[in-house]
């Protein structure tokens, strides 16, 4: 080691005696910890959200197609160490003495559900009990649609094709169930090796065989491009974001937030930095030039520093790590009680991203200043007033623009929100520059104005001007991202209280035959259930797109396919439903009622590549229609309202109309009433959302939590971010306020005057960063989080009351240990 | 007392741009300084004195004129062989002491060692802070110890290196007449006892008269030998 890197690290240790280094490795370790534990949260919560979300397809990753899969794929997962199950479905009649009934068998194996648990009662609609896997070999657990229209009970017998098996239970719900309608029939599930004996499965039979997969989030990760590579055409690969649009919508909401929270915590940590590397370098101004007067050669003296906060960095960046891992464990154990499940061990990813931020931060912050303070003239032993000459501004503030810019794309990893949130960082900072400037002009002109306390605080801000517009700049920033942070869960929380009422329709009815419609509602309402909107139900098929039939069509994305092939549900509308969003074109006024137009959602119109003004032809029941797309759609599935992907005007397809469909809500309990629904109107197809809604609360629950744990963590550690920035800038009114003691001002005029100078930064500060935080906040919920954007006041009030109040205790603490020395201690 | 010359400027200038425009400080000084010497630079406030040390020590560069600090062009040399040379030759006493707040007297009195790599800093350092009277005081940060402590912790940090030019600006400028007179006892006891050149630079006639020979600075110029 060289004799400059040992003389650093002896001058380190000397100034940690000192005491010298608390403040600034206080900073550090605090900004390190809020990121650390951030990271730690954001990854915990967010695999745990993912987990639960997976529950929706009973697996991690699920492998479909309607021919037998290789078994090269369950192979090759199993020796990746992953678990796998099997899951066949079939249509096939299932016999009970003379009553029979079409019903989708479910074969499954004895692993499944992999992810999730299946719900199984001893009566129809009953209150489900979780098992973990499906039935035993010889017994079958019919759904209560079924053992309804089979009029069976436990214990009785029925025959599945070749073979016969004893109904030992009632399935109520199974994690897989989904929130599709594409299964009209009620369900059997069945042991897989019970399969071959019911001879159902032949050459050309209606079969669905399933390979399910789940396992550690790296191995499926790993696992799933593997496969992608390898299925063939026909065999379709679904994880979470395919199986259940709402709960998808639900963890890509809170991903951002998440995201966006630890881009707050990045920011907090750069400012941190920034401030604390700024006071690192103006203390070992008058260090470094003496020692080049000892003697001490420019490359001695950098290499004394880049040693010093190397080690600086490293010792903050360790403890912080671990700091930033115990307060998140201590959050979680504090509402374990809250959690419903188990969170999953942390990544140890988290360490290397505090550690990496901390030192590209660090870098980035504090190298300018510190090859500016090898600069330092000797002669500064002589005379103070000579500072190192001013580098270029490119290498003062590239470094660390860049380093944040790095960092803010490797959080957000999207590019227009990248871009959004640079340009706008870099606004407003702009603007809190040039206010700073403002005020620190404008306190000049104020001090005749106020009293003696404020005239020398006003003073002081119009004096040291850099350092005031420093302050306003980090402040203003530290305070607008915990504001927006804050706006921004209020949004989303909001919105997703109201996307999940307590009362949100559970059940849907499907197939109501317009003969029966008058029956049925009025049915409906004498039970007192409150029904939503009533949609008529019509089945097409796509047949061409813009006159080019759509077999011959290759679709670039995968999702194309299957809307272009599979038959599809639509119906008229008149009005647009609240919680559908035209994103292009226009919804039809009355004057298009009967015209030839379709409203496609975006899902649908990205899949099948269309755009406004592209016809597509359908086949509905014989009959061919043409029509132009004149708006799309944007779809909040998480509503549960009856929607659907393709929509017509009224009037064009009013004497077509098959069938009708609602959805409405009925009490836990309510399960008698379905019982008499099913057997009064046969026909009626009726999908029980219960589980599915129970499913997307859990997921939609821990979500929440998750944003408001990563959001409290967040802010306190904000807080405390600030309070360390505020820290930094105590030496500089050290002296000061030793000196207006001296001349007899008393400590509460000196106090009263720093107070002054505080406040004004802080109310400043605050005023801008509500503005911008409200900005902000507008954009991020419309843009990023897509939530209404609800305006608050009381984001003023607290941006600039709580700014002021915030940097003035924040001042008070940090300068209060320089009140109570005797001036003499300070002046000497 | 040999008669080598140790310290030599020939006619320097040092003049510095302000807003008013040019102004010259140092106004064509030309001075030899014999080994073993103790010179007197005297002057009023504003007459030039400290920049006039500044070039003499290399810690800054003249605009017209050179410095020969033991036989070497100061001008010839970068900012880093300038600071070689002060660290093998030259040793410091300022006005407002210089210590390094966060280290203690024993470790302020080795720095100069420690950056001369010598092994032996803290044998050497608490010798020199014996002779400076402060043994009991070695661990004492330089907060806790009194003006006059300090500026002896500071001249123990100047002695310690044996240099051969000791370069001392208001020595007593910031204490009070008794411990000025006692800090001045130290400074010229220490300087007889090694044989140090010393160059002192103040506006006190009465410590100007215990060097060998003044000089008197006078609106950047030196009007009397």
């Amino acid at each position: 080691m060289s004799r400059a890197s040992l003389l650093g690290l002896r001058l380190l240790a000397r100034e940690w005696r000192s005491g010298e280094l608390a403040v600034l490795l206080l900073a550090l370790m605090v900004a390190v910890g809020a990121l650390t534990g951030v990271g730690f949260l954001v990854n915990r919560i967010g695999q745990s959200v993912a987990l639960q979300a997976n529950e929706v397809l009973a697996a991690d990753l699920r492998l479909e197609s309607s021919q037998p899969l290789p078994a090269t794929y369950l192979d090759e997962a199993v020796r990746r160490g992953l678990e796998t199950a099997n899951a066949t479905s079939v249509l096939s009649v299932v016999f009970r003495d003379d009553l029979n009934q079409l019903a989708n068998l479910r074969a499954v194996s004895d692993t499944y559900p992999l992810r999730g648990t299946v719900g199984v009662a001893t009566e129809p609609f009953g209150t489900p009990t979780a098992v973990d896997s499906g039935p035993p070999r010889g017994e079958v657990w019919p759904d209560s649609k079924l053992l309804a229209a089979l009029d069976a009970k436990l214990g009785d017998t029925v025959s599945v094709g070749a073979a016969t098996f004893r109904i030992s239970k009632v399935l109520i719900t199974r994690p897989d169930q989904g929130g599709g309608f594409g299964e009209l029939a009620p369900s059997l599930l069945m042991h897989a090796d019970d399969l071959p004996a019911t001879r159902l499965l032949q050459p050309g039979s209606r079969a669905t065989y399933a390979a399910l997969f789940a396992g550690e989030r790296e191995q499926v990760a790993t696992f799933k491009p593997w496969l992608a590579e390898r299925k063939q055409r026909g065999e379709r690969l679904r994880d979470v974001s395919e199986a259940s649009p709402q709960i998808q919508s639900a963890i890509d909401r809170a991903g951002r937030f998440l995201s966006l929270a630890s881009l707050v915590a990045v920011l907090l940590c750069a400012i941190a930095v920034g401030m604390s590397a700024r006071r690192y370098v103006q203390r070992h101004l008058d260090s470094v030039a003496l020692l080049k007067t000892l003697g001490a050669t420019r490359a001695f003296t950098l290499t004394v520093s880049l040693v010093q906060l190397l080690v600086i960095a490293l010792v903050a960046a360790a403890v912080g790590s671990v700091i930033g891992y115990l307060a998140q464990e201590w959050l979680l154990r504090a509402l374990q009680g809250l959690l419903r499940a188990d969170l999953p061990p942390a990544d140890w990813l988290p360490f290397g991203l505090g550690l990496a931020t901390a030192v590209a931060l660090l870098a980035g912050f504090a190298l300018p200043p510190l090859l500016q303070l090898s600069t330092v003239p000797a002669i500064r032993v002589l005379r103070r007033d000579i500072t190192p000459p001013k580098p270029a501004v490119w290498l003062a503030f590239g470094p660390a623009i860049a380093a944040v810019v790095v960092l803010i794309y490797w959080v957000v990893r999207d590019w227009v929100f990248f871009f959004g949130f640079v340009i706008g960082l870099t606004v407003f900072t702009a603007v809190l520059a040039l206010a700073g400037w403002l005020l620190v002009n404008v306190a000049g002109s104020l001090r005749g104005a106020v009293g003696v306390s404020w005239r020398y605080g006003i003073a002081n801000l119009g004096r040291r001007r850099a350092e005031s517009i420093v302050q306003i700049v980090a402040f203003g920033l530290g305070i607008m991202v915990l504001l927006v942070l804050a706006v921004v869960r209020n949004d989303l929380l909001t919105d997703w209280r109201r996307s999940l009422p307590a009362d949100l329709p559970n059940f849907f009815f499907i197939n109501i035959p317009p003969t029966e419609r008058e029956d049925f509602f009025a049915f409906l309402k004498q039970r007192g259930a409150a029904t939503s909107r009533e949609l008529p139900m019509i089945r097409a098929r796509l047949t061409e797109l813009n006159g080019k039939p759509v077999e011959t069509i290759e679709f670039v994305d995968p999702r194309g396919e299957g809307y272009a092939r599979r038959d599809q549900n639509i119906t008229w509308q008149a009005a647009l439903g609240d919680d559908n969003q035209v994103v292009a074109g226009r919804w039809w006024s009355e004057a298009d009622h009967g015209r030839a137009l379709v409203s496609i959602s975006d899902e649908y119109q990205q899949g099948l590549g269309l755009s406004i003004g592209d016809r597509m032809t359908f086949d509905i029941a014989g009959e061919v229609i043409e029509a132009e797309v004149a708006s799309v759609r944007k779809i909040k599935w998480d509503s549960f309202q009856p929607n659907f992907f393709v929509v017509f005007p009224p009037g064009l397809l009013d004497e077509l109309a098959g069938t009708w469909m609602t959805s409405a809500y009925f009490k836990p309990g309510d399960g008698r009433v379905i019982s008499e629904l099913v057997r009064r109107f046969p026909s009626v197809s009726v999908f029980d959302l219960d589980d599915l809604l129970e499913q997307v609360r859990g997921v939609i629950e821990k979500a929440v939590l998750a944003v408001q744990s990563v959001f409290l963590f967040t802010l306190f550690a904000g807080l405390t971010v600030l309070l360390a920035a505020v820290q930094a800038t105590r030496d500089e009114r050290r002296y000061e306020s030793a000196m207006l003691r001296t001349l007899g001002a008393s400590r509460s005029v000196v106090l009263r005057g720093l107070l002054a100078e505080f406040s004004a930064l802080g109310l400043l500060a605050g005023l801008l960063a509500s503005t911008g935080a409200s900005i902000a906040g507008f954009f991020l919920a419309k843009q990023v989080l897509q939530v209404p954007y609800e305006f608050s006041p009381e984001v003023w009030l607290v941006g600039t009351l709580g700014g002021a109040g915030l940097v003035a205790v924040a001042g008070w603490l940090a300068t209060r240990s320089v009140l109570r020395q005797p001036p003499a201690t300070s002046l000497r | 007392m040999t008669k080598d010359i140790v310290l030599e400027a020939q006619g320097l200038c040092k003049q510095v741009s302000s807003p008013e425009g040019t102004l010259t400080i140092v106004q064509d000084v030309s001075l030899q300084v014999f080994a073993g010497e103790s010179v007197a630079v005297v002057g009023a406030s504003g007459a030039g004195k400290s920049t006039l040390l500044a070039l003499l020590a290399g810690l800054d560069l003249p605009t017209r004129g050179r410095v020969l600090l033991d036989g070497e062009d100061l001008s010839a040399l970068d900012e880093d062989g300038r600071a070689r040379l002060r660290a093998e030759r030259v040793g410091f006493v300022f006005q407002s002491f210089h210590l390094i707040p966060a280290l203690t007297a024993l470790e302020n009195v080795m720095l100069p060692l420690e950056l001369a790599g010598r092994s032996d800093a803290r044998e050497a350092a608490t010798l020199a802070l014996d002779h400076v009277g402060l043994r009991s005081r070695i661990g004492h940060y330089p907060r806790q110890l009194s003006g006059g402590e300090q500026q002896r912790v500071a001249i123990a940090r100047a002695f310690v290196m044996r240099p051969a030019v000791l370069f001392a600006d208001e020595p007593t400028g910031n204490l009070d007449t008794t411990t000025g007179a006692r800090i001045a006892d130290l400074l010229f006891a220490l300087n007889a006892d090694s044989g140090t050149t010393l160059v002192l630079v103040t506006h006190d006639r009465t410590l100007a008269a215990r060097c060998g020979r003044s000089v008197i600075m006078e609106a950047g110029q030196l009007t009397a030998g």
